[in-house]
């Protein structure tokens, strides 16, 4: 066979297996409703609770309100969220057996890999662009204040091409979680121990400071430089580079480039190796 | 006439599970075209044997291969060479027949109208046509097997494994999947293995490997396994067993073993020596019967104990 032929076979297999990850998505209605309800319902509660207290970061505008500082965290959290949960369905895929009918198919085991990826990153960036479509016109029924956003169609596009990325490395994170687990149980026990401490110490609820160890927690976390990649895309160049407790756009694409490489890495050693794990 | 090379070879193999054994130097050939049982019962490491020959298992010491391609150096070469159907399913039950068998073909570079013709050919031979739109949730269990095994040929395989095959087929469906295996061998050249751990259907396989406990205690035919054991098996029912046994053994020199509360006997023309029995003992036997030995005589005599007494290997 010749390479050109294969590398058309291996896209035809990963789109493939990204298809069905979507359409069975899809087909199970509660999903669809919770992935995307919970956040919403954060962001208006946070942003009315917290509306009194919030101080501005340097790095922002003083008439920033709460819930304008959480959209981007919001954004992050359903990215993260949906993301992790569409890997769950590994574990699924396990137990119901089509797991093993795709593993003893021909298809490098990369393209295992990039199927589920793809699927959950189609996901994953689908619902957060609902949600930031939402946000501005919740604005118009009284529920959000106004959010001064100020972009560009192509700024928008960046957006959207780093939403994928995170996305993308999001699912390789769970990939990576999920994969090892023979039943979701565990899964949702590091969920809430590592995945949603993971997210809160992102600087999506309030800003990294200046010191304490708090910080230090904070500048270690790699989801913290994909909120604020998001946040100096979604502003556009109007926070200064050198802003206290925002890590610039540079150093942010490399880090979560390379969070995601990593995990891409380890996913497909993991789904290579052949073992009992995954007979039924 | 030139003999086509062996489309499986299993050569030594071994497998252990952490500290617990399950297939134990293991090996035979199995021939193009042939439909060759792995008959055990639950634990014996007939499953270990089909994992490790479908790639999903590694190979721990010996070597195996299928259509000659090396089951661990090789693995890719191997999955596009058979087809499988597992014991469990594999088939995802939210998704139409048509949906799965689809993206299975995906997974093997088929596409387009080349795949959709296939699909409707396989699912006309398994006889599902009217089905194809159908969510797989909705189909009984001997439909979801059907369509597993339309999954499992989707590709043109050159060897096919069955874990299982008729695992919840009703004795219908189980006669057309066995009278189906038969055809594919026959005008698609395929090569067959099927484990399983019923005699009847052991029986329509051309050869037979025995496992019992991890290890390989038989390979031949069904005919010549039954033959092997020496013509017919006599049963004899009577009051008193040991008194009967010694004087089979003093008058006939004829060693009967007790099985339950029967005596039997394994002896060439059964028919003749039971006239002569009936003749000499008509008080002692109650009741007496001749059979052809069967698969399960064999498993016996292989093995020292009854099919179904066989636990998971320690």
């Amino acid at each position: 066979m010749s390479s050109t032929s294969s590398f058309s076979n291996s896209c035809l297999a990963v789109f493939s297996l990204t298809q069905r990850e979507i359409v069975r998505f899809l087909r199970q209605r509660t999903r669809v409703v919770g992935a995307l309800g919970q956040p919403v319902i954060f962001w208006i509660l946070f942003g009315a609770g917290l509306y009194g207290s919030f101080q501005p970061p340097e790095w922002a505008s003083a008439d920033m309100t709460y819930q304008e500082y959480f959209f981007p965290g919001v954004a992050v959290m359903i990215l993260l969220f949906t993301a992790i949960f569409s890997t769950i369905s590994i574990i699924e895929d396990r137990r119901e057996g089509f797991l093993q009918g795709v593993l003893v198919s021909p298809v490098p085991r990369s393209v295992i890999v990039f199927g589920k990826l793809l699927g959950g990153t189609v996901l994953a960036v689908g619902q957060a662009v609902i949600f930031l479509i939402f946000g501005f016109c919740l604005h118009g029924v009284g529920l959000a204040p106004e959010i001064h956003l100020d972009l560009t169609v192509l700024d928008w596009c960046q957006v959207l091409l780093f939403m994928c990325l995170l996305g993308m490395t999001l699912t390789a994170l769970g990939y990576v979680i999920a994969w090892p687990m023979s039943s979701t149980q565990g899964f949702h026990a590091i969920m809430s121990v590592f995945l949603l401490p993971m997210w809160l110490l992102s600087g999506a609820i309030f800003p990294v400071g200046a010191s304490g160890w708090l910080s230090w927690v904070m500048w270690l976390n790699p989801l913290t430089y994909g909120v604020a990649c998001l946040r100096r895309l979604m502003y556009a160049g109007a926070i200064s580079s050198n802003a206290v407790g925002l890590p610039t756009l540079g150093t942010s694409l490399i880090v979560t480039s390379l969070f995601g490489v990593v995990c891409l890495i380890l996913a497909t050693y993991f789904t290579a190796r052949r073992s009992s794990l995954n007979t039924r | 006439m030139i003999s086509e090379p062996a489309a499986i070879q299993v050569e030594a193999v071994s497998y252990a599970y952490g500290e617990r054994p399950a297939l134990r130097d293991v090996s035979f050939q199995v021939e193009s075209q042939e439909i060759f049982g792995l008959l055990g019962p639950n634990g014996s490491g007939k499953t270990t044997l089909f994992r490790l020959l479908c790639t999903l298992l590694p190979i721990q010491s010996g070597q195996a291969s299928l259509a000659q391609a090396d089951v661990a150096t090789a693995p890719e070469a191997v999955r596009r060479k058979i087809g499988i159907t597992f014991q469990a399913p594999s088939l995802d039950d939210r998704l139409t027949v048509r949906e799965n068998l689809k993206h299975h073909g995906h997974l093997y570079g088929l596409r387009g109208s080349e795949l959709s013709q296939r699909i409707a050919e396989l699912l006309e031979h398994v006889g599902l046509s009217d089905r194809i739109n159908e969510t797989v949730s909705k189909l009984s269990g001997g439909m979801k097997r059907r369509v597993e095994i339309a999954k499992g040929l989707l590709h043109r395989p050159e060897v096919l494994l069955l874990d299982e095959p008729s695992t919840g087929l009703d004795p219908g469906a189980r006669h057309d999947l066995w009278r189906y295996l038969h055809r594919l061998r026959d005008e698609q050249r395929v090569t067959v293995l099927v484990t399983t751990h019923l005699m009847e259907e052991a029986e329509r396989c051309d050869r037979l490997a025995i496992l019992n406990h991890g290890e390989l205690v038989a390979l031949e035919t069904p005919e010549r396994l039954r033959s092997s054991i020496g013509g017919d098996c006599i049963t004899i029912q009577t009051d008193d067993n040991e008194l009967l046994r010694k004087k089979l053994a003093d008058q006939f020199q004829i060693e009967a073993t007790p099985i339950g509360p029967q005596l039997r006997i394994e002896r060439e023309n059964g028919h003749e020596l039971i006239r002569d029995l009936v003749a000499a003992f008509p008080e002692e036997i109650e009741s007496i019967s001749l059979g052809k030995p069967t698969l399960e005589d064999v498993f016996i005599q292989k093995t020292g104990h009854r099919f179904w007494e066989s636990e998971d290997v320690e």
